[in-house]
């Protein structure tokens, strides 16, 4: 079951991002069970499997590090440390939350901490962010079939998002990242970023809105067709 | 219950997590049929996720699992030791 899907239609089931809950339920326990028996094998003393535990969350580590950071070097930096924070921790994972929850939860601390002592701790602390959802008034175009497009270069695609990404605040991007890139459930962004749901329901319309406002613009003029690449995409899935 | 665009626009990403209520849900539909504008931000906010979503669009440094792996082992090895 594909996650994402692509429908020009507005009349699409509203379900289609967020994907059939009770097939992701089903996977994650499963995939949860089969953690829980290679934790207990690692520790009582196959430690080697760690290597096989982490592997399909790496890349996610190092996505949302980079998400906060905007630097390559400090990402994966910030990647090696936690990995490693959560082997030698291991033993304080009780399985109240996926492992892989808990394993993001400590990136972004990690990441968090450094962005804290590269800005000297000028950050505010992400529980006091007072936010709501506002006026907001997104970018709007008649005809949105005109926007990115198989034409469109991928590298100047990426750029674009990445250089959108870039402008939201790192609160912002950590929950676009973790809901809408890793596929992660409000809950567990929620548990990963240690903030209550509604804050996350709030920051991610935010961050979504924004990046629809930010791209829309850019991408819109170059009047390419959508349609050929998102489809092959979302039949791809 | 009759909804005015800026009221759709609040309730967007909800919508796409779909985690409106179904009167609201319908609502909005109702809405989006006879609001292109409002069908326009609804579209290419969704296909923006989708970009967003692909892993294409993030690039992992060439290496990266490689040297992740090995300072693991060495972390590994190094707790071996001590016991």
């Amino acid at each position: 079951m594909p996650r994402c899907g692509v429908s020009l239609n507005t009349e699409m089931n509203a379900r289609t991002i967020a994907g059939n809950d009770g097939e992701q339920t089903s996977a994650a326990a499963e995939t949860s069970a089969r953690e829980a028996s290679i934790i207990t094998r690692i520790l009582a003393g196959e430690r080697e499997l760690f290597h096989e535990l982490i592997r399909p969350y790496e890349r996610g580590l190092y996505v949302a590090a980079y998400s906060i950071l905007q630097n390559e070097a400090d990402a994966e930096d910030v990647a090696q440390e936690s990995v490693i924070k959560a082997y030698k921790g291991l033993k304080g994972f009780r399985g109240d939350a996926r492992f892989s929850t808990w394993l993001m939860a400590i990136t972004l601390n990690e990441a968090r901490s450094r962005l804290r002592q590269a800005k000297g701790d000028q950050l505010d602390s992400l529980d006091d962010c007072d936010e709501d959802r506002g006026d907001y008034t997104p970018s709007v175009l008649a005809d949105w079939r005109y926007i990115p497009s198989e034409q469109l270069e991928r590298k100047e695609l990426r750029q674009a998002l990445q250089e959108a990404m870039a402008r939201l605040s790192p609160e912002h991007r950590e929950v676009l990242i973790l809901r809408d890139v890793r596929g992660m459930s409000i809950t567990e962004t929620a548990e990963a970023t240690g903030v209550n749901e509604g804050l996350v329901k709030v920051r991610l319309f935010r961050a979504r809105l924004s990046m629809q406002k930010l791209l829309v613009p850019k991408l819109a003029p170059k009047q390419r067709g959508l349609i050929g690449w998102l489809t092959r995409k979302a039949g791809g899935r | 219950m009759k909804l005015d665009c800026k009221h759709v626009w609040s309730q967007v990403s909800d919508y796409i997590d779909g985690t409106v209520t179904s009167q609201e849900r319908e609502a909005i539909e109702r809405h989006l049929a006879n609001c292109r504008h409002c069908s326009a931000v609804m579209d290419s906010t969704r296909n923006i996720l989708v970009l967003v979503g692909d892993a294409r669009t993030f690039e992992i440094p060439v290496g990266f699992g490689e040297r992740l792996h090995n300072r693991l082992q060495e972390s590994i090895e190094a707790t071996e030791t001590q016991e």
